[in-house]
């Protein structure tokens, strides 16, 4: 019929680009990796990393210190990335995320009462059981976001954006409850968890959160093209073949589980799960078989250089990254929602 | 062939579809027609298995809905649904492209890809290629989901094509362009066409059969050529005679 005006095909521009975009970020992972690992307190030259000759106090500072922290900054900056991608795949609406819709505070809530009425935690079987209950609080908030939707049938933005204040709001006075029963010590690894930092960074966090993050971000990963399809709906994603029930429940279980041992060892960092995905999005679309490891690179990029500002801008004092970030991503958000809604009135 | 059996659906209590028997001939376009909340979509979706009917059973060929895999029914059935919006910049030619999930792995992508691009050459759509889907008007994207279903049984004859008012948002031109279309592809490929329309005259001139619903229940069913006229018509649509008459009483058969 009209087959004629069909000419030569047009190079498929983005698929070509997925290659060289991951190798770029690999590139600059690395890069901002070796730079953060040279800044601090003892400042270690680049050079030295690169042909180790480095004193004993640098290679203790290195090796106990800093390569934890920038080991723990690329995991969890890629763990919120992924499952921020992820989580807005599964809601089909890009302003998800794991901070904005109240998971990563149900996660807080969690922590908290582990810390308060357990009690300190130490360990691979404390660090361990912390991440359990922050995925089970994770896992229980977004159950309880899918539920109010499926109420309603409703999961527009505002409505679920919505559903996340309220939810945001419980967990919040949970901690602060908590926060008013606990003692001095417990106070402090509270208002820790709540702002957010990677300043505890140890070997054994690295472990503990890179053993559950790593596995759950490759079924992630690996579910891509499936949650392409499922953003055309849950009727039509079936109607294609995808099992779209058993799709939404391991993909709510991988980022619950993400999201869960990220907060467990850095406490709530908000927007890099929101504002990643969108900046892949928008230069390399939104296809998640590239979008997902893109944003898992481009997540840890980000969150280790906020991580490296937030221990350098005030030292020697340390600001809490969850605070920078959010200082970052709020506006970032804003300029988001008005650039989404406007001349959108119905969406 | 598609056989419904008794089908009962109701939501809260309130009855959507009673006793519905319905057959689909392959080879044939099949027209649910009736006013609005008569039930027609809901029909649409209890014969997809998009909806799980009271009672009552649809059967393909023969076997029951039930007893086909996702994967086996995803090639050798499509649906088109009334809206789906997508609220993620994909390119229409991935969005066709997605049509292509159920042979993701048996076939190649370069080759489900042409048949992405052959697709909405089909439905003149073929300019919209590398437009970002949720910036194309309503018709347009109308056009792009109707490749997209016709990218999944491309290669299949005697399938299954479910159409839930593929017509709403499309200009005259489309309109009969893709009427068109599914009446050759239905001859061609031996095609079971159900289709859901409003416009009666299309669905006189288009289709072969049809059934008309009316608050749940089947009113009338057989050629839409009998069928489909004014006194049927003023009755289904609660519509005076004389606006009847007004309204189909030169296209349609006295």
């Amino acid at each position: 019929m009209t087959a004629a005006s069909k000419t030569i095909a047009i190079p498929f521009t983005r698929r070509r680009m997925k290659l060289p975009a991951l190798l770029l970020l690999v590139l600059i992972l690395a890069a901002a990796s070796l730079v953060a690992m040279s800044i601090g307190a003892v400042p270690i030259p680049l050079g030295k990393i690169i042909s180790v000759g480095l004193s004993e106090q640098q290679a203790a500072v290195l090796s106990s210190i800093r390569l934890p922290r920038v080991l723990l900054a690329i995991v969890v900056g890629a763990a919120l990335a992924v499952s921020g991608a992820a989580m807005q795949g599964l809601f089909r609406n890009p302003l998800a995320d794991p901070g904005l819709i109240g998971i990563a505070t149900s996660a807080a809530l969690a922590v908290a009462i582990v810390i308060v009425l357990a009690g300190p935690v130490t360990g691979y079987v404390g660090l361990y059981g912390m991440s359990v209950a922050a995925f089970i609080g994770a896992l229980a908030s977004c159950f309880a976001i899918f539920r109010l939707a499926k109420v309603t049938g409703s999961f527009s933005g505002t409505y679920m954006l919505l559903t996340g204040i309220a939810i945001n709001a419980l967990s919040a006075a949970g901690v602060g409850f908590l926060t008013f029963l606990s003692d001095d010590q417990q106070l402090r690894s509270l208002t820790f968890w709540t702002m957010g930092s990677l300043g505890g960074a140890l070997w054994i966090s690295v472990v503990v959160v890179t053993s559950i993050v790593v596995p759950a971000g490759i079924i992630m990963i690996r579910n891509a093209r499936e949650l392409n399809v499922l953003l055309l709906g849950e009727n039509e994603a079936r109607y294609l073949g995808v099992d779209a029930e058993r799709l939404k429940r391991r993909i709510v279980i991988c980022t619950a589980l993400s999201v869960g041992a990220a907060i467990s060892v850095s406490g709530i960092i908000g927007f890099v799960g929101l504002v990643v995905p969108h900046l892949i999005r928008l230069t390399l679309g939104p296809d998640h078989r590239l979008l997902m490891p893109a944003s898992a690179l481009l997540g840890a990029i980000l969150l280790l250089a906020a991580d490296t500002a937030a221990r350098t801008i005030v030292a020697p004092a340390e600001m809490p990254v969850g605070v920078l970030t959010s200082l970052i991503g709020g506006p970032f958000f804003l300029w988001l929602l008005v650039r989404q809604y406007s001349g959108r009135p119905g969406l | 062939m598609i056989e419904a059996e008794n089908i009962v659906y109701s939501i809260g209590g309130e009855r959507i579809l009673a006793n519905i028997y319905a057959t689909f001939q392959p080879g044939k376009i099949t027209a649910i027609l009736g006013p609005n909340g008569a039930g027609k979509s809901t029909l649409l979706k209890c014969l997809t298995g998009a909806l799980t009917p009271d009672n009552g059973s649809v059967f393909l060929d023969g076997k029951n809905l039930w007893d086909y895999s996702l994967d086996a029914l995803s090639r050798m059935r499509a649906v088109l649904s009334q809206s789906a919006p997508v609220n993620f910049p994909f390119t229409a030619h991935e969005i066709v492209t997605m049509g292509r999930n159920p042979y993701s792995f048996d076939k190649t992508d370069a080759w489900n890809s042409e048949i992405a691009d052959d697709a909405l050459a089909l439905v003149d759509a073929w300019h919209l290629r590398d437009r970002s889907f949720p910036t194309l008007s309503g018709g347009e994207q109308q056009r792009v989901q109707f490749a997209r279903v016709i990218a999944q049984i491309w290669e299949r004859d005697e399938a299954y094509l479910f159409l839930d008012e593929p017509t709403s948002a499309l200009d005259l031109k489309h309109q009969h362009h893709l009427l068109d279309l599914v009446q050759r592809l239905c001859r061609e490929k031996r095609l079971t066409v159900v289709i859901v329309m409003h416009d009666l005259n299309l669905a006189y001139h288009c289709t072969d059969n049809c059934y008309f619903i009316k608050e749940g229940w089947i009113r009338g069913g057989g050629a839409s050529r009998e069928l489909i006229n004014k006194d049927v018509i003023s009755e289904i649509f609660d519509l005076a005679p004389e606006y009847a008459a007004m309204r189909f009483g030169g296209e349609l058969s006295e």
